[in-house]
Protein backbone atom coordinates (compact mmCIF):
# COMPACT_ATOMS: atom_id res chain seq x y z
CA UNK A 1 0.00 0.00 0.00
CA UNK A 2 1.39 3.49 -0.95
CA UNK A 3 2.19 5.40 2.17
CA UNK A 4 0.65 9.08 2.20
CA UNK A 5 3.49 11.03 1.67
CA UNK A 6 4.24 8.68 -1.70
CA UNK A 7 3.53 11.10 -4.72
CA UNK A 8 2.86 8.87 -7.51
CA UNK A 9 2.17 10.01 -11.36
CA UNK A 10 0.92 8.18 -14.46
CA UNK A 11 1.65 9.74 -17.45
CA UNK A 12 -0.05 8.17 -20.56
CA UNK A 13 -2.86 8.26 -23.09
CA UNK A 14 -6.11 6.18 -22.59
CA UNK A 15 -5.58 3.95 -25.30
CA UNK A 16 -1.89 3.20 -25.39
CA UNK A 17 -1.15 -0.47 -24.36
CA UNK A 18 2.16 0.34 -22.40
CA UNK A 19 0.84 3.05 -20.48
CA UNK A 20 -1.73 0.50 -19.27
CA UNK A 21 1.19 -1.91 -18.48
CA UNK A 22 1.92 0.29 -15.86
CA UNK A 23 -1.37 0.97 -14.35
CA UNK A 24 -2.09 -2.41 -14.12
CA UNK A 25 1.16 -3.25 -12.01
CA UNK A 26 0.28 0.06 -9.64
CA UNK A 27 -3.71 -1.44 -9.90
CA UNK A 28 -1.93 -5.04 -8.54
CA UNK A 29 0.11 -3.25 -5.88
CA UNK A 30 -2.53 -1.03 -4.66
CA UNK A 31 -0.45 2.12 -5.34
CA UNK A 32 -2.83 4.74 -5.77
CA UNK A 33 -1.69 7.41 -8.23
CA UNK A 34 -2.79 10.75 -10.54
CA UNK A 35 -2.70 9.76 -14.37
CA UNK A 36 -2.10 12.25 -16.78
CA UNK A 37 -3.57 12.48 -19.90
CA UNK A 38 -1.25 13.67 -22.78
CA UNK A 39 -2.44 14.38 -25.96
CA UNK A 40 0.53 13.59 -28.30
CA UNK A 41 0.12 15.82 -30.86
CA UNK A 42 0.56 18.24 -28.53
CA UNK A 43 2.80 16.99 -25.91
CA UNK A 44 2.85 18.77 -22.59
CA UNK A 45 6.02 20.50 -20.62
CA UNK A 46 5.79 18.20 -17.71
CA UNK A 47 5.76 15.55 -20.38
CA UNK A 48 8.87 16.78 -22.12
CA UNK A 49 10.54 17.60 -18.77
CA UNK A 50 10.16 14.34 -17.76
CA UNK A 51 11.36 12.05 -20.89
CA UNK A 52 13.27 14.51 -22.38
CA UNK A 53 15.71 11.60 -24.15
CA UNK A 54 12.32 9.75 -25.56
CA UNK A 55 9.61 12.02 -25.47
CA UNK A 56 7.38 9.34 -25.01
CA UNK A 57 4.63 7.34 -22.82
CA UNK A 58 4.13 5.98 -20.12
CA UNK A 59 6.03 7.92 -17.79
CA UNK A 60 5.91 7.10 -14.18
CA UNK A 61 7.27 9.74 -11.55
CA UNK A 62 7.76 8.68 -8.05
CA UNK A 63 8.31 11.02 -5.29
CA UNK A 64 9.10 13.71 -8.41
CA UNK A 65 11.85 10.93 -9.74
CA UNK A 66 10.85 9.96 -13.03
CA UNK A 67 11.39 6.48 -14.75
CA UNK A 68 10.55 5.93 -18.31
CA UNK A 69 9.98 2.35 -20.86
CA UNK A 70 7.38 0.31 -19.87
CA UNK A 71 9.50 -2.67 -18.45
CA UNK A 72 11.93 -0.73 -16.79
CA UNK A 73 9.04 0.71 -14.95
CA UNK A 74 7.62 -2.34 -13.90
CA UNK A 75 10.75 -4.16 -12.48
CA UNK A 76 11.07 -0.99 -10.45
CA UNK A 77 7.53 -1.25 -9.14
CA UNK A 78 7.70 -4.44 -8.04
CA UNK A 79 11.11 -3.94 -6.44
CA UNK A 80 9.41 -0.57 -4.39
CA UNK A 81 6.13 -2.21 -3.74
CA UNK A 82 7.29 -5.72 -3.57
CA UNK A 83 5.64 -8.27 -1.37
CA UNK A 84 2.70 -10.43 -1.49
CA UNK A 85 2.06 -9.73 -5.47
CA UNK A 86 5.30 -10.34 -6.97
CA UNK A 87 5.58 -9.15 -10.73
CA UNK A 88 8.40 -10.87 -11.10
CA UNK A 89 9.68 -14.83 -10.13
CA UNK A 90 12.03 -14.30 -7.70
CA UNK A 91 13.94 -17.76 -8.49
CA UNK A 92 16.59 -16.13 -10.80
CA UNK A 93 16.50 -18.40 -13.74
CA UNK A 94 12.31 -17.71 -13.95
CA UNK A 95 13.19 -14.14 -13.60
CA UNK A 96 15.63 -14.65 -16.57
CA UNK A 97 12.34 -16.69 -18.45
CA UNK A 98 10.09 -13.66 -17.61
CA UNK A 99 12.36 -11.11 -18.82
CA UNK A 100 13.06 -13.27 -22.00
CA UNK A 101 9.34 -13.31 -23.31
CA UNK A 102 8.29 -9.58 -22.20
CA UNK A 103 11.43 -8.52 -24.44
CA UNK A 104 10.50 -10.85 -27.43
CA UNK A 105 6.71 -9.14 -26.56
CA UNK A 106 8.21 -5.94 -27.53
CA UNK A 107 10.73 -6.26 -29.91
CA UNK A 108 9.12 -9.21 -31.95
CA UNK A 109 5.57 -9.02 -31.80
CA UNK A 110 4.36 -5.34 -31.34
CA UNK A 111 6.95 -4.30 -34.72
CA UNK A 112 5.10 -7.49 -36.22
CA UNK A 113 1.74 -6.31 -36.06
CA UNK A 114 2.05 -2.50 -36.59
CA UNK A 115 3.64 -3.13 -39.52
CA UNK A 116 0.63 -6.22 -40.28
CA UNK A 117 -1.96 -3.34 -39.58
CA UNK A 118 -0.29 -0.19 -40.86
CA UNK A 119 2.34 -0.35 -43.39
CA UNK A 120 1.45 1.89 -46.33
CA UNK A 121 2.78 -0.90 -48.87
CA UNK A 122 0.88 -4.68 -49.49
CA UNK A 123 3.89 -6.48 -49.65
CA UNK A 124 5.02 -5.24 -46.29
CA UNK A 125 1.00 -5.44 -44.69
CA UNK A 126 1.47 -9.15 -45.27
CA UNK A 127 5.29 -10.09 -44.06
CA UNK A 128 3.97 -8.58 -40.95
CA UNK A 129 1.13 -10.43 -40.85
CA UNK A 130 3.84 -13.94 -41.08
CA UNK A 131 5.59 -12.13 -38.45
CA UNK A 132 2.87 -11.72 -36.12
CA UNK A 133 1.48 -15.30 -36.37
CA UNK A 134 5.30 -16.75 -35.81
CA UNK A 135 5.69 -14.75 -32.65
CA UNK A 136 2.05 -15.60 -31.83
CA UNK A 137 3.39 -19.42 -32.27
CA UNK A 138 5.98 -18.63 -29.82
CA UNK A 139 4.15 -17.31 -27.25
CA UNK A 140 0.94 -20.19 -27.67
CA UNK A 141 4.16 -23.10 -27.17
CA UNK A 142 5.29 -20.93 -24.10
CA UNK A 143 1.83 -20.68 -22.54
CA UNK A 144 1.69 -23.99 -19.92
CA UNK A 145 -0.81 -22.54 -17.30
CA UNK A 146 -3.86 -19.81 -16.51
CA UNK A 147 -1.22 -17.31 -17.01
CA UNK A 148 2.27 -16.53 -18.11
CA UNK A 149 3.16 -15.90 -14.83
CA UNK A 150 1.74 -19.25 -14.12
CA UNK A 151 -1.65 -19.38 -11.40
CA UNK A 152 -1.36 -15.47 -10.58
CA UNK A 153 -0.25 -12.85 -13.92
CA UNK A 154 3.42 -11.54 -14.16
CA UNK A 155 5.48 -9.45 -16.11
CA UNK A 156 4.50 -11.56 -19.10
CA UNK A 157 0.89 -11.11 -19.04
CA UNK A 158 1.25 -7.67 -18.32
CA UNK A 159 3.46 -6.77 -21.59
CA UNK A 160 1.12 -9.35 -23.55
CA UNK A 161 -1.80 -7.61 -22.63
CA UNK A 162 -1.71 -5.94 -26.27
CA UNK A 163 -2.41 -9.73 -27.49
CA UNK A 164 -5.53 -9.96 -25.04
CA UNK A 165 -7.41 -6.77 -25.71
CA UNK A 166 -5.94 -4.91 -28.87
CA UNK A 167 -4.92 -6.87 -31.29
CA UNK A 168 -8.71 -7.96 -31.29
CA UNK A 169 -9.21 -4.09 -32.04
CA UNK A 170 -6.98 -3.83 -34.02
CA UNK A 171 -7.78 -7.17 -36.46
CA UNK A 172 -12.05 -5.65 -36.57
CA UNK A 173 -10.40 -2.66 -37.90
CA UNK A 174 -8.32 -3.28 -40.61
CA UNK A 175 -9.76 -6.58 -41.76
CA UNK A 176 -7.04 -9.22 -40.03
CA UNK A 177 -7.98 -12.59 -39.18
CA UNK A 178 -4.48 -13.46 -36.97
CA UNK A 179 -5.37 -14.96 -33.40
CA UNK A 180 -7.46 -17.49 -34.26
CA UNK A 181 -9.34 -19.78 -31.35
CA UNK A 182 -7.96 -22.59 -33.64
CA UNK A 183 -4.85 -21.68 -34.27
CA UNK A 184 -3.81 -20.37 -30.73
CA UNK A 185 -6.35 -21.94 -28.20
CA UNK A 186 -4.18 -21.21 -25.34
CA UNK A 187 -3.43 -17.60 -26.29
CA UNK A 188 -7.63 -17.26 -27.08
CA UNK A 189 -8.53 -18.67 -23.50
CA UNK A 190 -5.35 -16.80 -21.75
CA UNK A 191 -7.07 -13.56 -23.38
CA UNK A 192 -10.32 -14.10 -21.97
CA UNK A 193 -9.10 -14.80 -18.36
CA UNK A 194 -6.72 -11.58 -19.00
CA UNK A 195 -8.86 -9.54 -20.08
CA UNK A 196 -11.41 -10.42 -16.79
CA UNK A 197 -8.60 -10.66 -13.90
CA UNK A 198 -10.16 -7.13 -11.87
CA UNK A 199 -7.03 -5.67 -11.97
CA UNK A 200 -7.08 -5.38 -15.54
CA UNK A 201 -10.64 -5.05 -16.58
CA UNK A 202 -10.78 -2.00 -14.52
CA UNK A 203 -7.95 -0.53 -16.45
CA UNK A 204 -8.71 -1.38 -20.11
CA UNK A 205 -10.12 1.10 -22.08
CA UNK A 206 -13.19 1.24 -24.56
CA UNK A 207 -13.19 -0.66 -27.30
CA UNK A 208 -15.50 1.01 -29.88
CA UNK A 209 -13.25 4.03 -29.45
CA UNK A 210 -10.27 2.22 -29.39
CA UNK A 211 -11.42 0.71 -33.21
CA UNK A 212 -12.71 3.95 -34.54
CA UNK A 213 -8.86 5.25 -33.30
CA UNK A 214 -7.38 2.67 -35.60
CA UNK A 215 -9.78 2.44 -38.61
CA UNK A 216 -8.65 6.07 -38.46
CA UNK A 217 -5.20 5.29 -38.47
CA UNK A 218 -5.74 2.57 -41.46
CA UNK A 219 -7.81 4.74 -43.06
CA UNK A 220 -4.90 7.53 -43.16
CA UNK A 221 -2.05 5.47 -44.02
CA UNK A 222 -4.46 4.00 -47.19
CA UNK A 223 -5.50 7.00 -48.42
CA UNK A 224 -1.57 8.42 -48.20
CA UNK A 225 -0.33 6.18 -49.86
CA UNK A 226 -2.34 6.30 -53.13
CA UNK B 1 27.62 -28.87 -6.52
CA UNK B 2 30.21 -27.51 -9.17
CA UNK B 3 28.47 -25.42 -11.06
CA UNK B 4 28.57 -25.46 -15.22
CA UNK B 5 28.69 -22.81 -17.34
CA UNK B 6 29.27 -22.35 -21.04
CA UNK B 7 29.19 -19.57 -23.19
CA UNK B 8 28.19 -19.96 -26.88
CA UNK B 9 29.58 -17.39 -28.40
CA UNK B 10 30.90 -15.46 -31.67
CA UNK B 11 34.24 -13.57 -31.01
CA UNK B 12 33.26 -10.28 -32.54
CA UNK B 13 30.05 -10.11 -30.73
CA UNK B 14 29.71 -7.28 -28.83
CA UNK B 15 26.61 -8.82 -27.23
CA UNK B 16 29.33 -11.53 -26.38
CA UNK B 17 31.74 -9.76 -25.27
CA UNK B 18 28.92 -8.18 -22.32
CA UNK B 19 28.81 -11.61 -20.65
CA UNK B 20 32.43 -12.62 -20.83
CA UNK B 21 33.12 -9.05 -19.18
CA UNK B 22 30.68 -10.15 -16.34
CA UNK B 23 31.82 -13.52 -15.87
CA UNK B 24 35.47 -12.01 -15.81
CA UNK B 25 34.12 -9.61 -12.83
CA UNK B 26 32.48 -12.44 -11.21
CA UNK B 27 35.78 -14.57 -11.37
CA UNK B 28 33.44 -17.68 -13.04
CA UNK B 29 35.43 -20.30 -14.76
CA UNK B 30 33.31 -21.10 -18.00
CA UNK B 31 33.73 -23.01 -21.79
CA UNK B 32 34.01 -20.98 -24.48
CA UNK B 33 32.50 -22.40 -27.54
CA UNK B 34 33.09 -20.71 -30.97
CA UNK B 35 29.91 -20.71 -33.15
CA UNK B 36 30.49 -20.80 -36.88
CA UNK B 37 27.47 -18.51 -37.57
CA UNK B 38 26.81 -19.95 -41.24
CA UNK B 39 26.94 -23.14 -39.41
CA UNK B 40 24.99 -23.10 -36.41
CA UNK B 41 25.56 -26.09 -33.86
CA UNK B 42 22.81 -28.11 -32.69
CA UNK B 43 23.32 -26.78 -29.37
CA UNK B 44 22.77 -23.62 -30.54
CA UNK B 45 19.98 -24.08 -32.23
CA UNK B 46 18.58 -26.17 -28.83
CA UNK B 47 19.27 -23.45 -26.64
CA UNK B 48 17.92 -20.59 -28.82
CA UNK B 49 15.13 -21.75 -30.35
CA UNK B 50 13.51 -18.72 -31.09
CA UNK B 51 15.87 -16.41 -32.20
CA UNK B 52 18.80 -19.09 -33.28
CA UNK B 53 21.77 -16.49 -31.87
CA UNK B 54 24.47 -15.87 -30.10
CA UNK B 55 25.71 -15.13 -27.33
CA UNK B 56 23.73 -17.72 -25.11
CA UNK B 57 24.93 -18.68 -21.63
CA UNK B 58 24.28 -21.92 -20.33
CA UNK B 59 24.08 -22.32 -16.69
CA UNK B 60 23.93 -26.40 -15.64
CA UNK B 61 22.50 -27.26 -18.38
CA UNK B 62 19.75 -24.10 -18.45
CA UNK B 63 20.11 -21.79 -21.57
CA UNK B 64 19.98 -17.60 -21.07
CA UNK B 65 19.44 -15.63 -23.88
CA UNK B 66 19.74 -12.16 -24.55
CA UNK B 67 22.92 -10.25 -23.31
CA UNK B 68 21.73 -8.22 -20.90
CA UNK B 69 19.67 -10.75 -19.54
CA UNK B 70 22.42 -13.04 -19.15
CA UNK B 71 24.37 -10.38 -17.48
CA UNK B 72 21.51 -9.57 -14.86
CA UNK B 73 21.03 -13.67 -14.09
CA UNK B 74 24.66 -13.77 -13.53
CA UNK B 75 24.13 -10.39 -11.37
CA UNK B 76 21.43 -12.44 -9.27
CA UNK B 77 22.72 -15.59 -9.10
CA UNK B 78 26.26 -14.54 -7.93
CA UNK B 79 25.19 -11.75 -6.26
CA UNK B 80 27.53 -11.81 -3.40
CA UNK B 81 30.64 -11.22 -5.49
CA UNK B 82 31.22 -7.49 -7.17
CA UNK B 83 27.70 -5.88 -7.73
CA UNK B 84 27.38 -4.80 -11.17
CA UNK B 85 23.92 -3.17 -10.25
CA UNK B 86 23.00 -0.70 -7.35
CA UNK B 87 21.01 -1.54 -4.75
CA UNK B 88 18.66 1.46 -4.75
CA UNK B 89 15.45 0.51 -6.87
CA UNK B 90 15.40 4.00 -8.72
CA UNK B 91 19.69 3.94 -9.49
CA UNK B 92 19.05 0.44 -10.96
CA UNK B 93 16.13 1.84 -13.23
CA UNK B 94 18.14 4.12 -14.99
CA UNK B 95 20.75 2.09 -15.28
CA UNK B 96 18.52 -0.30 -17.04
CA UNK B 97 17.25 2.78 -19.00
CA UNK B 98 20.47 3.25 -20.11
CA UNK B 99 21.41 -0.32 -21.26
CA UNK B 100 18.27 -0.45 -23.22
CA UNK B 101 19.54 2.66 -24.62
CA UNK B 102 22.57 1.41 -25.51
CA UNK B 103 20.73 -1.32 -27.25
CA UNK B 104 18.22 0.88 -29.11
CA UNK B 105 20.82 3.21 -30.20
CA UNK B 106 24.37 2.20 -30.23
CA UNK B 107 24.66 -1.15 -32.49
CA UNK B 108 22.08 0.18 -34.87
CA UNK B 109 23.36 3.10 -35.56
CA UNK B 110 26.75 1.56 -35.87
CA UNK B 111 25.97 -0.87 -38.09
CA UNK B 112 24.17 1.92 -40.32
CA UNK B 113 27.26 3.70 -40.69
CA UNK B 114 29.21 0.50 -42.27
CA UNK B 115 26.78 -0.86 -44.38
CA UNK B 116 24.86 2.65 -45.96
CA UNK B 117 26.76 5.25 -48.15
CA UNK B 118 25.95 8.77 -49.58
CA UNK B 119 22.97 10.97 -47.21
CA UNK B 120 21.68 7.79 -45.16
CA UNK B 121 25.18 7.18 -43.85
CA UNK B 122 25.42 10.57 -42.77
CA UNK B 123 22.09 10.78 -40.89
CA UNK B 124 23.35 7.78 -39.32
CA UNK B 125 26.73 9.48 -37.79
CA UNK B 126 25.39 12.36 -37.08
CA UNK B 127 22.77 10.45 -34.73
CA UNK B 128 25.72 8.35 -33.75
CA UNK B 129 27.77 11.33 -32.44
CA UNK B 130 24.53 13.14 -30.43
CA UNK B 131 23.97 9.30 -28.66
CA UNK B 132 27.83 9.09 -27.84
CA UNK B 133 26.93 12.83 -26.77
CA UNK B 134 24.31 11.71 -24.43
CA UNK B 135 26.39 9.07 -23.02
CA UNK B 136 29.21 11.31 -22.09
CA UNK B 137 26.50 13.89 -20.39
CA UNK B 138 24.99 11.03 -18.40
CA UNK B 139 28.88 10.21 -17.28
CA UNK B 140 29.44 13.13 -16.53
CA UNK B 141 32.27 13.45 -14.21
CA UNK B 142 32.01 10.16 -13.03
CA UNK B 143 34.99 7.19 -13.47
CA UNK B 144 32.31 5.05 -14.70
CA UNK B 145 28.48 5.08 -15.35
CA UNK B 146 28.35 3.20 -12.65
CA UNK B 147 29.80 5.89 -10.50
CA UNK B 148 32.99 4.29 -8.79
CA UNK B 149 32.34 1.19 -9.68
CA UNK B 150 32.31 -0.16 -13.09
CA UNK B 151 28.89 -1.93 -13.65
CA UNK B 152 26.06 -2.60 -15.69
CA UNK B 153 25.92 0.10 -17.96
CA UNK B 154 29.80 0.36 -18.61
CA UNK B 155 29.37 -3.36 -19.05
CA UNK B 156 26.52 -3.02 -21.92
CA UNK B 157 28.39 -0.20 -23.57
CA UNK B 158 32.23 -0.72 -23.59
CA UNK B 159 32.20 -3.67 -25.90
CA UNK B 160 31.02 -1.88 -29.10
CA UNK B 161 34.66 0.36 -28.75
CA UNK B 162 36.08 -2.41 -30.35
CA UNK B 163 34.15 -1.53 -33.75
CA UNK B 164 34.86 1.89 -33.91
CA UNK B 165 37.83 1.54 -35.87
CA UNK B 166 35.49 -0.11 -38.66
CA UNK B 167 32.78 2.72 -37.88
CA UNK B 168 35.20 5.66 -38.35
CA UNK B 169 37.13 3.83 -41.09
CA UNK B 170 33.93 3.52 -43.70
CA UNK B 171 32.39 6.45 -41.92
CA UNK B 172 35.10 8.45 -42.13
CA UNK B 173 35.04 10.77 -39.13
CA UNK B 174 36.78 10.61 -35.40
CA UNK B 175 34.84 9.45 -32.78
CA UNK B 176 38.01 10.57 -30.33
CA UNK B 177 37.64 14.33 -31.46
CA UNK B 178 33.82 14.34 -31.02
CA UNK B 179 33.52 12.61 -28.29
CA UNK B 180 37.39 12.53 -26.13
CA UNK B 181 35.35 12.37 -23.06
CA UNK B 182 33.68 9.02 -23.81
CA UNK B 183 37.11 7.56 -25.28
CA UNK B 184 38.63 8.69 -21.79
CA UNK B 185 36.13 6.69 -20.32
CA UNK B 186 37.10 3.32 -22.70
CA UNK B 187 40.47 3.80 -22.09
CA UNK B 188 39.54 3.41 -18.37
CA UNK B 189 37.35 0.41 -18.71
CA UNK B 190 40.25 -1.29 -20.61
CA UNK B 191 42.41 -0.60 -17.32
CA UNK B 192 40.51 -3.39 -15.66
CA UNK B 193 41.84 -6.70 -16.65
CA UNK B 194 38.09 -8.11 -16.71
CA UNK B 195 37.54 -5.71 -19.96
CA UNK B 196 41.29 -5.96 -21.48
CA UNK B 197 41.23 -10.19 -21.57
CA UNK B 198 37.40 -9.69 -22.83
CA UNK B 199 37.75 -7.81 -25.78
CA UNK B 200 39.02 -8.47 -29.17
CA UNK B 201 41.67 -6.18 -30.69
CA UNK B 202 40.05 -3.87 -32.83
CA UNK B 203 42.42 -3.97 -35.71
CA UNK B 204 40.91 -7.65 -36.15
CA UNK B 205 37.22 -6.42 -35.82
CA UNK B 206 37.91 -4.19 -38.55
CA UNK B 207 39.73 -7.08 -41.02
CA UNK B 208 36.51 -9.02 -39.99
CA UNK B 209 34.00 -5.91 -41.25
CA UNK B 210 36.19 -5.93 -44.49
CA UNK B 211 35.46 -9.62 -44.85
CA UNK B 212 31.71 -9.31 -44.23
CA UNK B 213 31.43 -6.28 -46.53
CA UNK B 214 32.75 -8.16 -49.37
CA UNK B 215 30.49 -10.77 -48.63
CA UNK B 216 27.37 -8.91 -48.62
CA UNK B 217 28.62 -6.63 -51.60
CA UNK B 218 28.82 -3.47 -50.86
CA UNK B 219 32.05 -1.87 -52.09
Amino acid sequence: MAKVYEVVKVFGTVGSPFAKRVQIALELKGVQYTFFEEDLRNKSELLLKYNPIHKKVPVLVHNEKALVESLVILEYIDEVWGSDQPILPQQPYHKALARFWSKFIDDKYMPAITKAAFSANKEEREKGSEETVEALEHLENELKDKFFGGESIGVVDIAAGHIAFWLPAIEEAVGLKLLTSDKFPKLHKWGHEYTNHPAVKKNLPQRERLVAFFKARYASIITASK
Amino acid sequence: MADEVVLLDFWPSPFGMRIRITLAEKGIKYEYKEEDLRNKSPLLLQSNPVHKKIPVLIHNGKPICESLIAVQYIEDVWSNRNPLLPSDPYHRAQARFWADYVDKKVYDLGRKIWTSKGEEQEAAKKEFVEALKLLEEQLGDKTYFGGDNFGFVDIALVPFYTWFKAYETFGNFNIESECPKFIAWVKRCLQKESVSKSLPDPHKVYEFVVEIRKRIGIE
